[in-house]
């Protein structure tokens, strides 16, 4: 079963008096456990439809269901609680926040989920753990490197344990080293647990790692290609992320 | 929807001090302006009990009783009985502390030199002692011994005004029940100081078995004071004494005897809850300013969470704890610098420079201020309520914020 369809997705946006069109007409539909990247130059419609499927932007016309349920007609309050519980997201810049440390800020939706301190304490931890960084818990944003916030980040949203989790532009702020790291780590967790990646990315180090391919332009899906994962991509995690 | 509070407050907490300087800035701001609010309120609050005090140790009492036409016809002809019977056992019951019954006519008092028209008070200076409606400060002489004491204690400025002094005799003159003058030769037997100049010149005393001699009675009186130490009380002890008066007198509260005490007293009330809206309403617009600029710096950051699945209520909540946090720090500032203040305070502070000015308003040359626990929960009524109003706003700003744009903020 899908785990995600869209049908005839269209977005346009207001720039001055032009419209910009966002999104035009994409229909698509992502299986539960894919691990699959949004390609295309910039204002080619990327962020617009993972913005769409994270519930974070509604399209002016057409559908969008998750898991059979309709999510274009929730309301501001539905659509932060099916965020909260089913999705993971992991933008561009670390997007942490500032006065937090790493432990809480991966706490922080647990503890709007409303998980108890002890369990939440537990799985901060391991998470933390699980993208290499035991011992840097305490350390806040920034008295850490964009790789380490990046995945602070990454621990944040798979802590709540989402069932999809959406990254725009995730690499786009590390260095080679921390780009592939966290690409290894996304692999071993779509791989290990099943959960859902949809990247938004033009970096073609993490298409690499991706078993299909959507390239986009224009707001139009123009290619969608099934791909054998490079073998640099596929070997185990590097480094904390093991 | 699950409240995670400890995170809200950590967060709001933190957040308050992010930019610490705004953040002591309008603390500061906070805390003067509840400063202003307590200090202000306790000396308009002692200045008003002060007149008022000092207006019921002469009027004298919370409470008086009197024949019916005597306040229109105050002489010695609407006169009553001394008090008896359910009347009396209501005087000597709980919660009245002292009464006194009096006789008060006007009179003419004149020495060989000058004469001045009063108000002769023949008293029982046992009685008067309870009730405080003696002066307080003797200058010469003695006070009067009993109520048949046949001497006459006189104010420090009257007997300047008549030319006369301590055991010089003086002529009194009043009507009595026939509508007579009588008269009589009374010895200056005490000069007193009263806290008004005044009061000194308006009020002799004499004993009130002699003046009842002179005038023709024999044991009727004019008036009954009656107090209860707490003049804000009153209303809870008067209706009984009023029972227990009958219908043939007038039993009145103090704030009918003196209207122009009660009014000062129920303005006081509205004056301070006006002033202390008037300061926070302009405190106010600096606390929007600190949060509104609050939230337009932390914008991507509101954005991030309302992504991550904050709902828009706890966002506003969030912002609401903050200011919360804030406000609650200025009213612990503000309340100690105020009790800083008025603690050294509590002995009086002299305004003798401008006491002639304030004497009309029955005030003496020493305000003490007088710090009520009311005025201090008024005021965090007020900051709280005002304050959190005016958080509303950039809260709802915040919690209306599109994830989308600001997270695309730079």
């Amino acid at each position: 079963m899908s785990s995600i369809v869209c049908q005839d997705l269209c977005k346009t946006f207001a720039q001055g008096e032009e419209r910009i069109t966002g999104l035009d007409r994409v229909s698509l539909s992502i299986d539960a456990g894919e691990l699959l990247c949004l390609s295309g130059p910039s204002g080619s419609g990327k962020t617009t439809l993972l913005n769409a499927l994270g519930g974070l932007d509604t399209p002016d016309s057409g559908s969008i269901s998750l898991a059979g349920r309709r999510i274009d007609q929730l309301s501001r309050g539905a659509l932060a609680d099916l965020r909260l519980r089913e999705i993971g997201f992991v933008f561009q810049a670390y997007n942490l926040i500032p006065v937090l440390s790493a432990r809480e800020n991966v706490e922080f939706v647990m503890q709007v989920q409303g998980i108890p301190a002890g369990a939440r304490h537990q799985r901060a931890a391991a998470v933390l753990a699980e993208v290499g960084l035991a011992g840097l818990e305490d350390r806040r944003p920034a008295d850490m490197s964009g790789g380490q916030q990046q995945r602070v980040a990454v621990a944040r949203a798979i802590a709540s344990e989402p069932r999809l989790v959406l990254a725009d532009e995730p690499t786009a702020n590390l260095d080679s080293h921390s780009a592939t790291q966290l690409m290894d780590l996304f692999q071993a967790l779509n791989r290990d647990r099943g959960v859902t990646f949809v990247l938004a990315t033009h970096d073609p180090r993490v298409m690499a790692y991706a078993r299909r391919l959507i390239r986009m332009e224009d707001g139009r899906v123009i290619e969608d290609v099934a791909q054998q994962p490079s073998p640099s991509a596929g070997r185990p995690p590097a480094g904390g992320a093991g | 929807m699950h409240w995670p509070l400890t995170s809200l407050l950590t967060l709001a907490w933190r957040n308050l001090w992010r930019n610490y300087r705004r953040t002591l800035i309008m603390l500061l701001a906070i805390a003067l302006g509840v400063w202003a609010m307590i200090v202000m309120s306790a000396l308009m609050r002692g200045m008003t009990d002060q007149m008022v005090r000092n207006g019921l140790a002469t009027l004298p009492g919370e409470a008086q009783i009197h024949h019916p036409d005597f306040r229109l016809d105050p002489s010695v002809v609407n006169h009553m009985s001394m008090p008896a019977g359910n009347l009396l056992a209501q005087l000597n019951s709980a919660p009245i502390t002292a009464w006194a019954a009096r006789l008060r006519v006007p009179a003419v008092l004149a020495s060989e030199y000058a004469s001045r028209g009063v108000t002769v008070l023949g008293v029982d200076p046992v009685q008067e002692a309870a009730l405080g409606s003696l002066p307080e400060t003797l200058l010469e002489g003695r006070m009067l011994a009993s109520p048949d004491d046949r001497g006459i204690l006189l104010g420090a400025s009257l007997a300047r005004r008549l030319d006369t002094g301590l055991g010089k005799r003086i002529v009194l003159m009043s009507q009595d029940t026939e509508n007579n003058v009588a008269d009589r030769g009374v010895r200056v037997v005490g000069v007193y100081r009263a806290r008004l100049q005044g009061d000194e010149e308006r009020f002799a005393y004499v004993g009130r078995g002699a003046l009842q001699e002179l005038l023709g009675l024999e044991q009727e009186v004019t008036e009954i004071a009656v107090s209860a130490a707490d003049y804000r009380a009153v209303d809870a002890w008067l209706p009984a004494l009023r029972a227990s008066a009958g219908p043939g007198l007038e039993v009145l509260g103090w704030t009918e005897l003196h209207t122009f005490l009660g009014t000062m007293l129920a303005v006081q009330e509205g004056f301070v809850l006006v002033f202390m809206v008037v300061v926070f309403l302009v405190l106010s617009f600096g606390l929007i300013n600190t949060l509104v600029m609050a939230v337009f710096e932390r914008t991507r950051e509101l954005g991030l969470m309302q992504a991550l699945g904050m709902r828009p209520a706890l966002i506003l909540s969030q912002v609401l704890l903050e200011s919360l946090q804030l406000l609650a720090l200025g009213l612990l500032a503000g309340n100690g610098l105020a009790l800083a203040t008025l603690l050294p305070l509590r002995d009086g502070v002299d305004i003798s420079a401008v006491a002639e000015g304030m004497e009309m308003m029955e005030m003496g040359t020493t305000l003490y201020p007088l710090l009520a626990v009311n005025d201090m929960l008024l005021s965090t009524a007020v900051v709280l309520t005002l304050g959190l109003l005016a958080s509303l706003l950039p809260a709802w700003r915040a919690s209306r914020l599109d994830p989308v744009r600001a997270l695309a903020r730079h």
